[in-house]
């Protein structure tokens, strides 16, 4: 079995027509092994270092598991190995089905794509272990890896532009649009932060063009929009996929899709800033960044209302389905996370919480909610299609992966937000005559119980994605748990999906 | 989807891959050109202070230990113009002051102190000694142990390439400074030696045995580093607002 078949014309669109698409789907099982495997590592690795930071032993007095160096797996881990695979394998997936087209470049490229990208992941991961870094948050391969990298990027878009290209549809549907502002927007913002001149042509290290005040602010556009079109754009392609397919409704709006897709793109790159308020940046530039982060608020509620509000009309599958849980649960944490964004923005605001672990829980709803919550339930609707089963092999235990990562999740922020703000007020308290009410480290003291609960919610997010994997397992040898099923028949996980 | 073609219709892009694809890119430049550009043309970005300087090739090999153990992880250093701030670190940080930081090291997070301006805040032995085992100095520390470093020689054969390499990406270093790279690296790591070239070439930099080898360790390189942190800016000079207005 190496491709699905479909007779097309017969679900999408209106031009019919009569031949056979053979859809490209053996890269698209690797990518979604590689997502569930990186997942599950990174989930691990973050776990770890949380617990480094409740426990400063665990740090074992080695070099190479040190928190300094394993932060940066954790981060790479998370983003681009667990969330690129995901946003390779599902953009990879429905681009075929939005374009009534097989792979521009086929199963061939799509393979050569997959091992690249993924060995260009271990590389780095291996780099920052063995100490070669950028010194640049997110974006820490040093530059040979960074050429590497923009070789395969450049491939996946070919791919990807090429077969919306070569489309059989007329129009480019939605999701197709936030995947290529993805794609080309990661690959502009990959080029334009590693401006980099080596020490040696057969070494690893090099220095960046830029420094100081103008470093700081490359970075920052280039680490905010990580998020804005790693983390969201391509998602939110992923959302507007896999929602109405889930749920077997239409998207609710086409006019807010374009409304909020342009103003979306447009107001992120200027967002930057806000990472910068009350440093030595020009007052201007943090005045911008907050004034279009504040903004950015309305074209991301618009992609929460336009996803949610997708449901209308069956509502009641958020009882019956648990996989339509996750990715509706998904939309919900994008709404709390993308509303938290512009408030921390608000320079008064992030006087406050800036430095401290608010930033952190704040990362990490929309990391943990809407990422990888939207990733599990893409991965969860793609295994039983990709592997030809009829349904998963457990809906129960669907739904008890997601109660657990929702416990995690709920322990992990609430944890950050007392720790965070607790920091923050501690550090600018005075005591009655005047001084400093706390030594720093007094704050870091007081950090403890909170260190060590949020690493208790990392352990609830690894223990869901372990039963992920189980499922995921049963579910490609074809087993089907018996089980008390979900009050009207099960779901049809995507049988006949296209 | 529903569609409606009065006037302007979004059909069209719809319809045109390149139409799009030119569009986004258009769209989503705009922010990024407004913000960076005029950090490169405004003249004011980066205040006009005396004493800012290259690192010294031993401060140098330091910082890059900072990059490589990731300190910016849980150290800033970037001091904001709060009165809590000022009093706990000191003076806040100017854009000056990390003018030859290839790249910023500003930070994003303070799981630890600030150290924009740790550089003579605490002696050599105790650096050391924190960076060996931090909680024999600071119990609550949860800070990583370092001690691995303290013996360890540092690798500095090519540190005239790291010079001539940052010169390329703007840092003045000269001719001068390039042809004894490692010779200040070595004077740097010792009091008895000659060190007034050292001095003239990199002004206020701490000169000692470090950690009391015999031979430059990652450890000298690394505390030479933060002792030079912050310290470059008389701020004597500097006592109305008025004068680092950037």
């Amino acid at each position: 079995m190496t491709s699905a078949t479909l007779t097309s014309g017969a679900t999408l669109g209106s031009q019919r027509v009569s031949e056979e698409v053979r859809y490209h789907e053996d890269a698209i099982r690797l990518f979604v092994i590689a997502a569930v495997f990186w997942g599950v590592v990174g989930f691990l690795a973050g776990t770890f270092i949380a617990l480094e930071l409740a426990f400063p032993a665990l740090n074992l007095g080695l070099e190479w598991t040190s928190f300094g160096r394993l932060r940066p797996v954790h981060t790479s881990a998370v983003i681009f190995a667990f969330g690129g695979n995901v946003l390779l394998a599902t953009s990879l997936y429905s681009v075929q089905r939005t374009s009534r087209q097989f792979l521009f470049g086929g199963e061939g490229l799509a393979k050569f794509i997959f091992w690249n990208y993924n060995i260009f992941i271990v590389l780095a991961a291996l780099s920052y272990v063995l100490g070669y870094t950028q010194g640049k948050e997110y974006a820490e391969p040093e530059w040979i890896l960074d050429l590497y990298l923009t070789v395969v990027w450049v491939l996946y878009a070919i791919q990807f532009i090429g077969t919306v290209m070569t489309r059989r549809e007329s129009h480019i549907y939605v999701a197709n649009w936030f995947f290529m502002a993805f794609i080309l927007t990661v690959a502009i913002l990959h080029l334009g932060n590693n401006v980099n001149v080596p020490v040696s042509l057969t070494g690893m290290k090099s220095y960046p063009f830029v420094s100081g005040v103008q470093s700081a602010m490359v970075q920052w556009w280039y680490g905010h929009n990580a998020v804005g079109f790693f983390l969201t754009a391509g998602f939110l392609g992923i959302m507007y996929y896999f929602v109405p397919k889930r749920a077997e409704r239409p998207v609710y709006s086409y006019r807010l899709s374009i409304v909020h897709f342009w103003t979306l793109i447009f107001l992120y790159i200027w967002a930057g800033p806000h990472h910068l308020h009350y440093t030595s940046l020009p007052d201007w530039a943090q005045t911008l960044g907050m004034t279009f982060s504040v903004m950015l608020w309305m074209p991301s509620w618009g992609g929460m209302i336009n996803g949610i509000m997708t449901l209308s009309g069956a509502w009641d599958k958020l009882r019956t389905d648990p996989v339509l849980r996750f990715l509706v649960t998904s939309v919900a944490f994008y709404g709390m996370s993308t509303f938290e964004g512009p408030l921390m923005s608000v320079k008064p605001v992030n006087a406050l919480s800036h430095y401290t672990d608010w930033t952190v829980g704040h990362v990490h709803s929309g990391a943990l909610g809407w990422v990888a919550f939207i990733s599990f339930g893409a991965i969860y609707f793609l295994v039983p299609v990709l592997w030809k089963r009829s349904q998963l092999y457990s809906l129960r235990l669907v739904s008890y992966h997601f109660w657990t990562a929702t416990i995690g999740i709920v322990l992990y922020i609430t944890a950050m937000w007392v720790s965070g703000i607790m920091q923050g007020l501690m550090w600018r308290a005075y005591d009655n005559l005047g001084f400093l009410q706390y030594s720093f480290v007094e704050t870091v003291a007081a950090m403890h119980p909170f260190y060590v609960i949020r690493a208790m919610g990392g352990v609830l997010f690894v223990a869901g994605a372990l039963i992920m994997v189980y499922n995921l397992w049963r579910t490609a040898k074809g087993d089907v748990r018996i089980e008390k099923p979900y009050v009207t028949t099960p779901h049809k996980a995507a049988v006949g999906a296209a | 989807m529903a569609q409606e073609k009065k006037g302007f219709s979004h059909d069209l892009i719809e319809r045109n891959t390149l139409l799009l694809i030119v569009l986004v890119l258009i769209t989503v430049s705009i922010g990024g050109l407004v913000q960076i550009v005029p950090l490169f043309t405004i003249e004011s970005t980066i205040e006009k202070v005396e004493g800012v300087r290259p690192y010294s090739p031993l401060e140098l090999a330091g910082q890059n230990i900072y990059f490589r153990e990731g300190c910016y992880n849980c150290h800033s250093q970037q001091i904001r113009p709060f009165r809590d701030e000022v009093e706990r670190y000191g003076h806040y940080s100017l854009a000056a002051e990390s003018m030859y930081d290839h790249p910023f090291q500003w930070g994003s997070k303070r799981t630890g102190p600030d150290l924009a301006r740790v550089g003579g805040k605490y002696s050599n032995d105790w650096q050391v000694a924190h960076l060996v085992n931090p909680r024999a100095v600071v119990p609550e520390s949860i800070m990583p142990t370092y001690g691995w470093m303290k013996d360890r020689p540092l690798s500095y054969g090519d540190i005239a390439d790291h010079l001539k390499t940052l010169r390329i990406v703007g840092v003045p270093y000269t001719d001068e400074q390039i042809a004894n790279a490692k010779a200040d690296l070595e004077a740097q790591k010792n009091p008895e030696g000659d060190t007034a070239a050292l001095a003239k070439r990199y002004p206020k930099a701490v000169v000692a045995n470090f950690t009391g080898n015999k031979t430059v360790t990652e450890m000298d390189a690394l505390v030479a580093y933060l002792q030079v942190l912050g310290t470059m800016v008389d701020f004597t000079k500097y006592q109305s607002p008025k004068q680092l207005q950037q």
